[in-house]
C-alpha cells in the first residue's frame, strides 16, 4: 500500500514539474515521430525519388538532397537508428557500469583496487578513438555491433559514481543486518543496494542514452557507422561531404542535428526534472 | 604531493601500456585478415598488389611468433617509427601528424581554458537569482546537448553562407603563405575564429551548468552558515563557495577531455581545419591503416599528457592534497 502512494505521489511530482514536462514532450515528439515517421512517406530513405536541391514543399516536406533523397524519409529513420543505439548502447553501458561500480564499492579490497584501476584506464582514453580503431577493422558494422561498441566503452563513469553511492549505502544498518544474517554478496547487491539507488539508476540510463546517441552521431559522421541503411550521423556526413553547406540547402545540413540537439536537450531535462522529483530538497529551489 | 603524483602517474604509464596494446592487437585479433583488405583495394593491379602484400606482412611482422611482434610494435614505437602512410605514401605517419599537431594545439587549447573560465563565471552568476536562473538554465541544458559537428554546421552556414563573414575551410587562405606578416596572421584568425566558436559555445553549457549545481550544493555547507550567522556579507559568501566549487570543476576538465577532442576531430572535418581529425577522416577514408592507428596514438598521448598538467594544476589550487599526501604544513 505504502509503495503504491509514494509511486503516486513522485508520479504527481514528476508531471507537476516543469522541466519534466517539457522534456517528456520533446523526447515523445520524437518517439512518435521514429515510430509513425516511416508510414507517413512512400519512399525509402536512399530511393531517388524527385529532383535534385529541392527546397521543402508539400510534395518533399524537408527538401530532397543532392540526388533527389527524401531528407524527411532519411531523418525518420535515422530517428530509428538513433533511438536503437541509445537504448541498446545506452542499456549495455549502465549495466556494465553498475555491475563494475556495485563490485567494486560492495567487495572493496584488492577488487576494487582492480576495478577501480581498469575504470581510471578506460576513463582516461577517449571513447571515440578507440571506437574509431575497433570500427576501423570492421569491414562490415550493422547498427547492433555500434551499439555494442558504444556500450563497451561508455561505462567507465558510470561505474565510478555507482561505487560513490554504493560504499554510502554499505554502511547503513539493513545492509548490515542483511549481511548478518547470512546473505551473499549478490543477493545484497541486487535485493538491498539496488533497489535504494533505484531512481539514481533510472537518471543514469537517461544521461548514458543521450551520449551513446551523440556517440553514434559522430562515429556515423567520420564514416565509421553502419555500412548500410541510413542514420542522423551519415545524413550530415553526406550533407557536408556534398557541400550542402556552401550551396545553401538549410534543409538537408541542418535538420538532422537539430532533431538529435532537441532529444538529447529533452533527457537533459527529464535528467535534472527527475532529480528535482526525488529529491525533495531540491524543489524548493 | 609526491606520493599523489606517483599514483597518478602510474595510472597514466598503465593506461599508455593498455593503449599501445589495444593499438596492436586490434587489427591482429579482429575477424578476418587486415592485409587482406588492404591488398583487396589492389585488384585491379595484380603486381603492386604482390608488392604491397609482401610490404604488409613484412611491416605488421606476421611471420614472427606473437611475443616477438609485440615487442617489435614497442621497439619501433619508440623509435618514433608509426610506419609509412599508404595514402600519402611514402610519407612516415609521424611526419604527417607532427604537422597536425600545431593546429589542434590551437583550435583546444583557447577554446578550452576560455570556455571554462567564462562558463565557470556564467553559472556563478546564474546561482545567483532563481529568475536568472530559470532563464538561462534551459539554455546551457541545450547548448550541453547539441552535438560540435551540428554547431559547425550551423555557425559555417549561417555565418560561413548566409551573411559570409568567415571563410569556411582550411586554416588559411591558398593565396597567402605561412609567415609572421599581419595579413596572414588575420587570415589565420579569420578561418580559425568558426572552429574555435562551435567548440567555446558547446563547452560553455557544460561548464556553467557544472558552477551553477556545485555553488547551490556549497551554499548549504555548515562554513556558509556560519559565515551567515557571523554576518558575512553575500558577497564574501559567494567567494568561498566559488572557490570550493572551482575544484571538482577541475576534476571535471580532466574528465571531460575525451569528449572534448572526439568534438575537436569532428569540427575539424566540418571546416576542413588540416589537424589531427582531418588527416582521420582522410585516413579512415582511403583506409589507410598505419595512419589511423597513428593518429590514435597521438590523441591518447595528448590526452594523457592534459590529464597530467591538469593534476599538477590541482595540486597547486588545493592545498588539502599537498597536506594529506605530503605531510608538510
Amino acid at each position: 500500500m505504502e509503495a503504491i502512494s509514494t509511486r503516486r505521489e513522485l508520479l504527481f511530482f514528476a508531471l507537476r514539474n516543469k522541466k519534466m514536462r517539457v522534456g517528456i514532450s520533446i523526447f515523445t515528439f520524437f518517439v512518435v515521430l521514429a515510430i509513425v515517421g516511416p508510414h507517413l512517406t512512400g519512399y525509402d530513405p536512399l530511393d531517388y525519388v524527385g529532383p535534385g536541391y529541392h527546397p521543402p514543399c508539400r510534395e518533399f516536406w524537408l527538401g530532397t538532397t543532392t540526388f533527389g533523397q527524401d531528407v524527411f524519409t532519411q531523418l525518420v529513420y535515422g530517428l530509428r537508428a538513433s533511438f536503437f543505439v541509445g537504448l541498446l548502447g545506452g542499456g549495455i553501458a549502465t549495466i556494465i557500469g553498475l555491475i563494475v561500480g556495485f563490485f567494486a564499492g560492495y567487495r572493496g579490497g584488492m577488487i576494487d583496487e582492480i576495478l577501480m584501476m581498469m575504470t581510471n584506464v578506460m576513463l582516461v582514453i577517449p571513447t571515440l578513438a578507440l571506437l574509431i580503431i575497433i570500427a576501423a577493422y570492421l569491414p562490415y558494422r550493422g547498427i547492433l555491433i555500434e551499439s555494442v561498441i558504444i556500450g563497451l566503452t561508455a561505462w567507465p563513469w558510470t561505474a565510478r559514481a555507482v561505487r560513490a553511492q554504493t560504499l554510502s549505502l554499505k554502511t547503513r544498518e539493513f545492509v548490515d543486518l542483511a549481511r548478518i544474517s547470512g546473505m551473499n554478496s549478490i543477493r545484497i547487491i541486487a535485493e538491498e543496494i539496488a533497489p535504494n539507488m533505484m531512481s539514481y539508476i533510472f537518471m543514469v540510463f537517461i544521461l548514458q542514452f543521450g551520449g551513446a546517441i551523440l556517440s553514434a552521431v559522430g562515429l556515423d559522421f567520420i564514416g565509421l557507422g553502419p555500412t548500410r541503411g541510413i542514420s542522423i550521423g551519415i545524413m550530415m556526413q553526406q550533407a557536408v561531404l556534398w557541400n550542402a553547406i556552401q550551396l545553401g540547402m538549410w534543409w538537408w545540413a541542418i535538420p538532422p542535428g537539430l532533431a538529435i540537439t532537441l532529444i538529447v536537450g529533452s533527457l537533459y531535462f527529464m535528467n535534472t526534472g527527475l532529480d528535482e522529483v526525488f529529491n525533495p530538497k531540491l524543489r524548493e529551489m | 604531493m609526491g606520493r599523489y603524483l606517483r599514483r597518478k602517474i602510474t595510472i597514466y604509464i598503465l593506461t599508455f601500456f593498455v593503449a599501445v596494446t589495444l593499438d596492436w592487437m586490434i587489427p591482429r585479433f579482429m575477424p578476418g585478415n587486415p592485409i587482406l583488405i588492404l591488398v583487396s583495394r589492389f585488384t585491379g593491379l595484380p603486381q603492386s598488389a604482390k608488392v604491397m602484400y609482401s610490404y604488409l606482412v613484412k611491416a605488421f611482422g606476421l611471420d614472427e611468433p606473437l611475443w616477438k611482434q609485440y615487442l617489435n610494435f614497442w621497439i619501433a614505437f619508440l623509435k618514433g617509427d608509426l610506419g609509412v602512410s599508404i595514402y600519402m605514401y611514402p610519407k612516415p605517419v609521424v611526419d604527417i601528424l607532427k604537422q597536425a599537431v600545431p593546429y589542434d594545439v590551437a583550435l583546444l587549447l583557447p577554446s578550452i581554458t576560455l570556455s571554462w573560465i567564462v562558463g565557470n563565471k556564467l553559472g556563478a552568476v546564474a546561482a545567483r537569482t532563481k529568475k536568472l536562473d530559470s532563464i538561462v538554465l534551459p539554455i546551457f541544458y541545450i547548448l550541453t546537448a547539441t552535438p560540435y559537428l551540428w554547431l559547425g554546421i550551423l555557425l559555417a552556414w549561417f555565418l560561413g553562407v548566409v551573411l559570409g563573414l568567415f571563410p569556411i575551410a582550411g586554416a588559411y587562405s591558398f593565396s597567402t603563405v605561412p609567415s609572421f606578416s599581419l595579413d596572414f596572421i588575420l587570415d589565420f584568425l579569420g578561418h580559425w575564429i568558426l572552429p574555435f566558436l562551435s567548440l567555446f559555445i558547446v563547452m560553455l553549457g557544460g561548464w556553467a551548468i557544472g558552477m551553477r549545481n556545485m555553488i547551490i550544493y556549497e551554499l548549504e555547507a555548515d562554513y556558509v552558515k556560519y559565515l551567515e550567522s557571523l554576518g558575512a556579507s553575500q558577497q564574501l559568501i559567494r567567494k568561498y563557495a566559488f572557490r570550493n566549487a572551482v575544484l571538482p570543476q577541475v576534476t571535471g576538465l580532466a574528465l571531460q577531455l575525451g569528449t572534448i577532442v572526439a568534438g575537436a576531430l569532428t569540427t575539424e572535418i566540418i571546416f576542413s581545419y588540416p589537424g589531427i581529425g582531418y588527416i582521420l577522416l582522410e585516413a579512415i577514408l582511403h583506409e589507410d591503416y598505419f595512419l589511423i592507428q597513428g593518429c590514435f596514438l597521438f590523441i591518447i598521448l595528448g590526452v594523457l599528457l592534459a590529464n597530467f598538467f591538469i593534476d599538477i594544476i590541482y595540486v597547486i589550487i588545493d592545498p588539502r592534497i599537498r597536506y594529506s599526501y605530503g605531510g608538510e604544513i
